[in-house]
């Protein structure tokens, strides 16, 4: 409070009208307060409580529910399908991208419009979307009957699911800059004799790295926390499909309260590190985009939107 | 999540954009269609074929039932409500955020960021130990007469939660490009708090600020882990309509969930719609 920026429109009205300027400070303080107190109300009590009732029966049951066989087994399927889901979202977002941005085609503004649809989609609604493409009854059908093959309520569908959920994330992070980079440095490279692959991973990539882990994290993130979509397709059978979240469900409606906070705060310590680490790179991003910005200008180039 | 604008406009040279000389559009082209083929485009075809193995007097009986009516309800009253609470505290945090320095800005600033991250089983199950019946907060709801497993309270709060970020996220960047010497001005020119608010703010910050409103209803009306803890999820009252696909699927009532979900698809889509039309208006008036 003590420290205000010299940007304040109250500091400036300060100077003209000395009588307003207890008034105004008091707008500002109790304007900061009021958005300190929503965000520590609405976002941080919730959670505090869950990791104080996890801790609240002892240290030791809160171990023991950790260690569990049931956990850990939650903990690597949740672990392994987002980890196999996370490079196939990675490649349609950088496969787009690269289709968007640096060739011409008909047709790029349905590409995009396409690309934002799973985030508009009810996480309920992916997942019958997925139950319908590898059901029995889909299309699918008949050759995974032929083949014997179950693919829905297991592992597979899980990663099939969170692949539909992520999808945006990374393109969506990723096709603004490379819009504002231009092609350029491509030209350049593959004019100067670079090869396709040679230009992706030696230009291309590197200029969009923290974007591209900006929304890696995100679609991580995502992809461990999702209930709606995994919970369709999954059957919650134990220990072969229930992820961390469905046994947060499971726990709580099996009024196993302890057991069910501690592996919500296992959860709550993955997201508050990701969501961290994102807000950091963020910021970089942002020291990143103001440069670009500036080179940009510097050059009067006038063609990046 | 993101709320940039993606521009499909040529480039202002000009010129009608030349032929790309980089290679790899068969393979970026054929690949990315693949992923939206197989997983948005088949499935969406695929959802309308089984809505449409019902006769059409059945779709429609299917959509305006009682149950389902109640249902779209109870996910769009507690959207608009909460997305409405997130437009105006919104507002205000991303306002202190970008243009006041206080202790922990930072964090506070890191902290919108962890609805985005958080499951929502956890949102839930956070939720309800702290507004359910007889716990820390719950206790004083029930004293006045509100109870979160009978009303649309339970659902309002958990979509209150998960959409936090997006009016914070989508006015914060518009608010940066705001330059501070046009507020200085009007207030050095003697305009009050309020009329700054009003004929300073509002007009630059409004487009901003309805998008995130939008996207902030558009996530509320599918949400359904945050909602199920809290919400008493009674049939035709409580019951959310992700809730009610669920129940369906369960009772292998394939079609009836195929028409509920393509309804609360078509919603989403119009809020898509509108988003990008206002964020392609926003873009043009910034590069204007």
């Amino acid at each position: 409070m003590n420290a205000q920026a010299p940007t304040s429109f109250a500091d400036a009205v300060a100077s003209v009208r000395p009588l307003t300027q207890g008034l105004k400070l008091w707008l500002d303080r109790s304007l900061i307060a009021v958005a300190v107190v929503f965000v520590l109300l609405v976002v941080v009590l919730p959670l505090a409580l869950v990791i104080v009732e996890a801790f609240g029966a002892g240290a030791g049951v809160f171990v023991r529910a950790v260690l569990s066989e049931e956990t850990f087994s939650a903990l690597a399927l949740t672990l392994a399908c987002s980890l196999v889901a996370l490079p196939l979202t990675i490649v349609f977002g950088i496969a787009a991208a690269w289709a968007v941005v640096k060739c011409n085609f008909p047709g790029r503004s349905i590409m995009l419009t396409l690309i934002d649809i799973p985030f508009s989609i009810s996480p309920v609604v992916a997942g019958m979307m997925i139950v319908l493409l590898i059901g029995r009854q889909g299309p699918l059908g008949p050759v995974l009957d032929a083949m014997d093959i179950q693919v829905l309520y297991t592992p597979a569908a899980i990663v099939i699911a969170l692949i539909l959920v992520t999808l945006p994330f990374v393109a969506r992070e990723v096709i603004p800059l490379m819009q504002a980079q231009g092609r350029e440095e491509e030209e350049a490279a593959l004019s100067l004799g670079a090869s396709g692959w040679q230009t992706l991973f030696r230009v291309s990539l590197p200029n969009i790295r923290w974007a591209m882990l900006h929304g890696a994290l995100l679609a991580w993130a995502r992809a461990i926390g999702d209930f709606g979509a995994v919970s369709i397709v999954s059957g919650h059978i134990e220990r072969s499909t229930m992820t961390l979240p469905l046994q947060v469900e499971s726990l709580h409606s099996e009024f196993r309260f302890t057991e069910a906070f501690a592996v919500a705060t296992v959860l709550i310590i993955i997201s508050t590190v990701v969501a961290m680490v994102k807000w950091w790179l963020s910021t970089r991003m942002n020291d990143q985009q103001d440069n670009t910005a500036a080179a940009g200008q510097a050059q009067g180039a006038n063609h990046v939107h | 999540m993101s709320t940039q604008t993606i521009s499909t406009a040529p480039s202002r040279r000009g010129l009608k954009q030349r032929n790309s000389i980089i290679p790899g559009l068969a393979l970026s082209l054929g690949l990315s269609s693949t992923y939206l083929g197989v997983l948005v485009l088949l499935p969406l075809a695929l959802l309308a074929l089984v809505a449409l193995k019902i006769p059409p007097a059945e779709i429609w009986r299917t959509l305006t039932d009682a149950r389902t009516l109640a249902a779209y309800k109870a996910s769009i009253i507690p959207a608009f409500i909460a997305s409405m609470i997130n437009f105006v505290f919104g507002s205000v945090v991303a306002w202190v955020l970008v243009r006041k320095r206080f202790p922990g800005r930072q964090l506070i600033d890191a902290l919108i960021d962890l609805p985005f991250a958080m499951p929502t089983a956890v949102v839930g199950i956070a939720l309800v130990t702290l507004y359910g019946p007889g716990t820390l907060f719950g206790s004083y709801l029930t004293r006045f007469g509100l109870d979160t497993s009978t009303g649309y309270l339970g659902i309002t709060l958990a979509m209150i939660f998960v959409s936090l970020p997006f009016v914070i996220r989508t006015v914060q960047p518009v608010l940066e490009d705001l330059d501070p010497s046009v507020e200085q001005a009007a207030a050095s020119l003697g305009a009050s708090p309020a009329s700054i608010l009003w004929r300073v703010f509002l007009p630059q910050l409004l487009p901003a600020m309805i998008t995130g409103f939008i996207l902030s209803f558009a996530k509320s009306i599918g949400e359904f882990g945050a909602v199920i803890f809290l919400a008493g999820n009674i049939p035709g009252l409580t019951e959310v309509a992700p809730l009610l696909i669920m129940v369906r699927l369960e009772e292998f009532a394939y079609p009836q969930a195929a028409v509920v979900a393509i309804g609360l698809l078509l919603l989403s889509f119009a809020l898509l719609l509108v988003v990008n039309t206002l964020q392609a208006r926003l873009a043009e008036r910034i590069s204007q």
